[in-house]
C-alpha cells in the first residue's frame, strides 16, 4: 500500500505541478501582457524614453520644491523597492515614539510652523510596505507654502493642483481619500 | 467613520451574498453531480487519472486516506526543498539569486508552504527566484488548500455515510478541489487584479532614475497568478517582503476588498456546502451564524482599538488617526482592522498592515483568532473540520447536563470521537504555549526581539500561534531566520497541521462505521440559533481559559500601560 501511494503521490505530484506551477501563471502572463501590458508590467511612467518610476511605488523627496511623501523602512535608505518592508515598531516603543517626535519637528520646521501645529500622522509614520505611494490631502496641503516659496508659484495654483490630484474613494466608497506624491511632483515640474 | 462601518458591511454582505452559490457548488462538486463547469473539468480530470493511474472509484479508509496525504505532503516538502537550494542553477532567474545556503531556512520555507502557513522567514524579492515563486509556492499554495478542502470534505462524509469503513479518495479530492475550484476561480481573480495594478512579468529588475536624481530599482515578478491562490487557498504567504501592503500585491482600495473576499470566500461557503451534503441546510446555517457572530465581536474590537490609536502619539498634536505606523493611506484605518481579521479568521496570513504595530489590543484579536483554532470561517477546510471538532465538543457537554448520549448529524458522538477531538484541541495549543515559555526563557529566543516589555513577549506569543496555527503572518519585529526559530517553528507548523488533521480524519472513519441514530424527542437540535450561541460560548471558554494568562501578560497589560504613557 505505501509503495502504491509513493508512486501516485509523486506522479499526482508532477501532474498538478505543471498545472498550477507553469500553464497558470504562464496563462496569465499571456493574457495580462495582452490585454493590460501597461499595468502588468509595474504601471510604469517614461519622460524622454527613460523610466522614472511607477505609479504604484513610492520614491524619496527631501528636495523643498517637491511634495514629500511618507518616511519608509525600505531599505537602508528608505523607498528601497527591492526590499520592502515596515518598520515593525510596536506601539510602547521607546524608538517609535522618538522618531515620530523628531519628525513632527522636521515637518514643522521645513514648512516653516509653529512648535505647537498639529501635523498629519501619515507625515510622520512609516507605511507598512516602505513603498506607500500615497499621502493623505492634508499631508498635501500643509506642504503648500514651503513649495510656493521654493518655486516662487502662488498657493492658489498649487492648491489646483493638489486638487485635480485627489483620487477620491473608489467606487465612492472604497478606501481612503489620497494624493499620489509622484503623479503631483510630476505634473508641479510640468507646471509654467 | 461612516465610510469605514460601510465598507465592513459591504464586505459582509458580499461576504454572505457568495455563501450560497459557492456553497452549493462546492457540495455538487464532491457528490459527482453535474456542474456547468463539467465540459472543462471532466476531460482535464479523465487525463490527470490516465497518466497518474489513479482509479477513480476506489475508495479509502480513514487510514489510507491519512497515509496517502502524509506521503503525498512529505513528497511536496522534499521537492520544494530541493527547488529552494538548487534555484541558483534553474531557469527563470533573472537577478540570478542564488540558491538558499542556509540550510534551516530551506527546511522552514518548505515545511511553511506545504503545512498551508507560508511563515516567512525571508524577504521575497531578494531571495526567491521567480521559477521557485511559481513552481514552488504556487504549486504548493494550491496543493496545501486542496489537502486541508479534502480533510473537510471526508469528514463532512463521515456523516453522510454510515455503516462503511469508505470515507472517499485523496486522489479524487485533491484533483477534483482543483481543477473545478481553485484553478477557475484564481484564473478570473487574477486577471481582475492585473487590471488594477498587479504586475505579472518576467522582467529583471527595473532601474529607475528618480525626479530628484536618485537610483531606485524595482522588483518585478509573476505576481498576480501567486497572488489569486495566495488568498484564495487562504495561504498567504507575500511574493515581496511586505506582503499585501505592497502596492504591487494589493495597488487599490478595490484590489483590497477583493482579496479579502477571496480569503473567506470558500472557507464562508463550506457551513452551507456541508449543510447541503448532509440534507440539512440549517445544520450549516447554524455553524455559519456561529461563525458570524465571532467575527463581528472580533472586527468590531480590532477597529475599535485601531480608530481610538495610540494617545501617547494623539499628545505630539497630530491631524489624522494616531495608529497609522505601518499601515497604507490607500487602506486607512478601516481598510487596515478589517484585513487583519480577515486573515487571521481564516488561516491565510497575508497582511496589508503591519501587525507588530498595531495597538495591543489590535493586535491582540489576530493572536487570539488563531489560538481559538481559526475557527472563524477559518482555512480552506481546516477552518470548518475544526470548528465541526468545537461541534462535538459542543453537544458533548450539552449530553453530560442532560444526561443523554450526545448525538451530532444522526451519529452517536462517544468517547472514542471524544478523544479525538480533544487531541486536535490540546496539541496545537500545548504547541504554542510549550514553544512561547522556550524561546521567552532562553537567550536564544529573546535576542532577536525587536520590540521590549510586554510587546516582546506578544511577538514571540504570535510566532508560536501564527506557525502552529499555520497561518503565517507575523508580528515581524522579531528577526525569526535563526537556527532556533526556523527549526522550532518548522516543528510547530507540522504538528499544528497533521496534528489536527490526522484526528480529524479518524473522527471522519469513526462516524463513517457507525449506523444513523433516528432524531428522537431526546435529541439536541444541533440547527438552530441556540446551538450557534452555545458553539460560540465553547470556542470563547476553551480559548480563554487556555490562554488567558500567556495574554494577560502581553497584549492585555501592554495595552494597560500604552493607556498609562509607559514606554519600553
Amino acid at each position: 500500500m505505501i509503495k502504491n501511494a509513493i508512486l501516485k503521490s509523486l506522479m499526482l505530484l508532477i501532474v498538478l505541478s505543471v498545472f498550477t506551477g507553469l500553464l497558470y501563471p504562464l496563462t496569465i502572463t499571456g493574457i495580462a501582457q495582452l490585454i493590460f501590458p501597461h499595468q502588468a508590467n509595474g504601471s510604469l511612467i517614461y519622460k524622454d524614453g527613460q523610466v522614472i518610476g511607477s505609479s504604484l511605488i513610492g520614491q524619496q523627496f527631501s528636495d523643498p520644491k517637491y511634495f514629500h511623501g511618507r518616511p519608509s523602512s525600505a531599505g537602508e535608505t528608505g523607498y528601497d523597492a527591492t526590499s520592502s518592508s515596515a518598520s515593525n515598531l510596536g506601539p510602547t516603543n521607546k524608538l517609535l515614539i522618538e522618531k515620530v517626535k523628531k519628525l513632527a519637528q522636521q515637518v514643522r520646521k521645513e514648512n516653516g510652523l509653529k512648535s505647537n501645529t498639529a501635523v498629519p500622522s501619515d507625515l510622520i509614520t512609516s507605511s507598512a510596505s516602505g513603498l506607500d505611494p500615497d499621502i493623505s490631502i492634508d499631508a498635501a496641503l500643509i506642504q503648500i507654502p514651503r513649495i510656493a516659496k521654493a518655486r516662487n508659484i502662488s498657493e492658489e495654483k498649487l492648491k489646483n493642483l493638489v486638487n485635480e490630484h485627489i483620487a477620491g474613494r473608489q467606487l465612492g466608497i472604497l478606501g481612503e481619500p489620497r494624493v499620489n506624491v509622484l503623479e503631483l511632483n510630476i505634473a508641479l515640474d510640468n507646471l509654467k | 467613520m461612516i465610510y469605514d462601518i460601510l465598507q465592513m458591511l459591504i464586505f459582509i454582505c458580499l461576504l454572505v451574498i457568495i455563501t450560497i452559490p459557492l456553497g452549493s457548488y462546492i457540495a455538487k462538486v464532491f457528490t459527482n453531480q453535474h456542474t456547468f463547469f463539467d465540459f472543462v473539468a471532466k476531460p482535464i480530470e479523465k487525463f490527470v487519472y490516465k497518466i497518474t493511474g489513479i482509479d477513480e472509484s476506489h475508495e479509502m479508509n480513514w487510514k489510507e486516506y491519512a497515509l496517502s496525504l502524509v506521503i503525498f505532503n512529505f513528497l511536496g516538502m522534499i521537492f520544494l526543498f530541493i527547488l529552494l537550494v538548487s534555484q541558483g542553477k534553474l531557469p527563470l532567474n533573472p537577478q540570478k539569486l542564488p540558491g538558499i545556503s542556509s540550510w534551516h531556512l530551506a527546511l522552514n520555507t518548505a515545511v511553511s508552504f506545504v503545512t498551508n502557513t507560508n511563515w516567512q522567514a525571508y524577504n521575497g524579492e531578494t531571495t526567491v527566484s521567480y521559477l521557485t515563486q511559481m513552481l514552488g509556492f504556487t504549486v504548493q499554495n494550491f496543493l496545501s488548500a486542496a489537502t486541508g478542502l479534502s480533510v473537510a470534505i471526508a469528514l463532512i462524509r463521515g456523516m453522510m455515510r454510515h455503516s462503511t469503513k469508505d470515507i472517499g479518495n485523496f486522489w479524487v479530492d485533491i484533483t477534483r478541489s482543483i481543477i473545478w475550484i481553485f484553478l477557475p476561480l484564481s484564473l478570473i481573480l487574477s486577471l481582475i487584479l492585473a487590471q488594477q495594478g498587479v504586475i505579472q512579468n518576467f522582467s529583471s529588475y527595473i532601474r529607475v532614475h528618480t525626479l530628484e536624481g536618485l537610483k531606485q530599482v524595482i522588483a518585478m515578478g509573476p505576481v498576480a497568478s501567486q497572488e489569486a491562490i495566495k488568498m484564495l487557498g487562504t495561504n498567504g504567504g507575500g511574493f515581496f517582503g511586505a506582503n499585501s501592503a505592497h502596492p504591487f500585491e494589493n495597488p487599490t482600495p478595490l484590489t483590497n476588498m477583493l482579496e479579502m473576499l477571496a480569503i473567506l470566500a470558500i472557507p464562508a461557503s463550506l457551513p452551507y456546502a456541508f449543510g447541503k451534503m448532509v440534507k440539512n441546510t440549517r445544520q450549516g446555517w447554524a455553524i455559519f451564524s456561529a461563525m458570524l457572530i465571532l467575527f463581528v465581536i472580533m472586527l468590531g474590537t480590532t477597529y475599535y482599538s485601531e480608530k481610538t490609536g495610540n494617545p501617547i502619539i494623539s499628545h505630539i498634536n497630530i491631524t489624522g488617526p494616531s495608529a497609522m505606523e505601518g499601515k497604507e493611506v490607500r487602506f486607512g484605518i478601516a481598510g487596515s482592522s478589517l484585513f487583519s481579521t480577515v486573515t487571521t479568521a481564516a488561516s491565510c496570513g497575508a497582511v496589508n498592515s503591519s501587525l507588530d504595530s498595531m495597538t495591543p489590543l489590535g493586535g491582540l484579536i489576530p493572536m487570539l483568532q488563531i489560538m481559538l483554532g481559526e475557527v472563524i470561517f477559518g482555512g480552506v477546510g481546516s477552518g470548518l473540520y475544526s470548528m465541526l471538532i468545537d461541534a462535538f465538543l459542543a453537544v458533548f457537554i450539552v449530553g453530560l447536563m442532560v444526561g443523554r448520549t450526545p448525538e451530532y448529524i444522526g451519529k452517536k458522538i462517544e468517547s472514542y470521537e471524544m478523544k479525538m477531538s480533544i487531541l486536535a484541541i490540546i496539541i496545537p495549543a500545548s504547541t504554542i504555549l510549550i514553544g512561547s515559555a522556550i524561546a521567552s526563557v532562553t537567550k536564544t529566543g529573546t535576542s532577536v526581539l525587536l520590540n521590549h516589555g510586554p510587546h516582546g513577549l506578544s511577538e514571540i506569543l504570535y510566532a508560536f500561534a501564527s506557525t502552529t496555527g499555520n497561518n503565517g503572518s507575523a508580528f515581524a519585529g522579531l528577526n525569526s531566520n535563526t537556527l532556533f526559530y526556523n527549526l522550532i517553528t518548522s516543528i510547530a507548523m507540522i504538528i499544528g497541521r497533521f496534528g489536527v488533521i490526522i484526528p480529524a480524519l479518524a473522527i471522519a472513519g469513526s462516524l463513517a462505521n457507525k449506523k444513523v441514530v433516528p432524531v428522537s424527542v431526546g435529541t439536541f437540535p444541533t440547527d438552530n440559533v441556540l446551538f450557534s450561541v452555545l458553539l460560540v460560548g465553547i470556542v470563547l471558554i476553551i480559548g480563554a481559559l487556555t490562554f488567558f494568562p500567556a495574554l494577560s501578560l502581553g497584549p492585555i497589560i501592554e495595552q494597560l500601560l500604552m493607556n498609562a504613557g509607559k514606554l519600553f
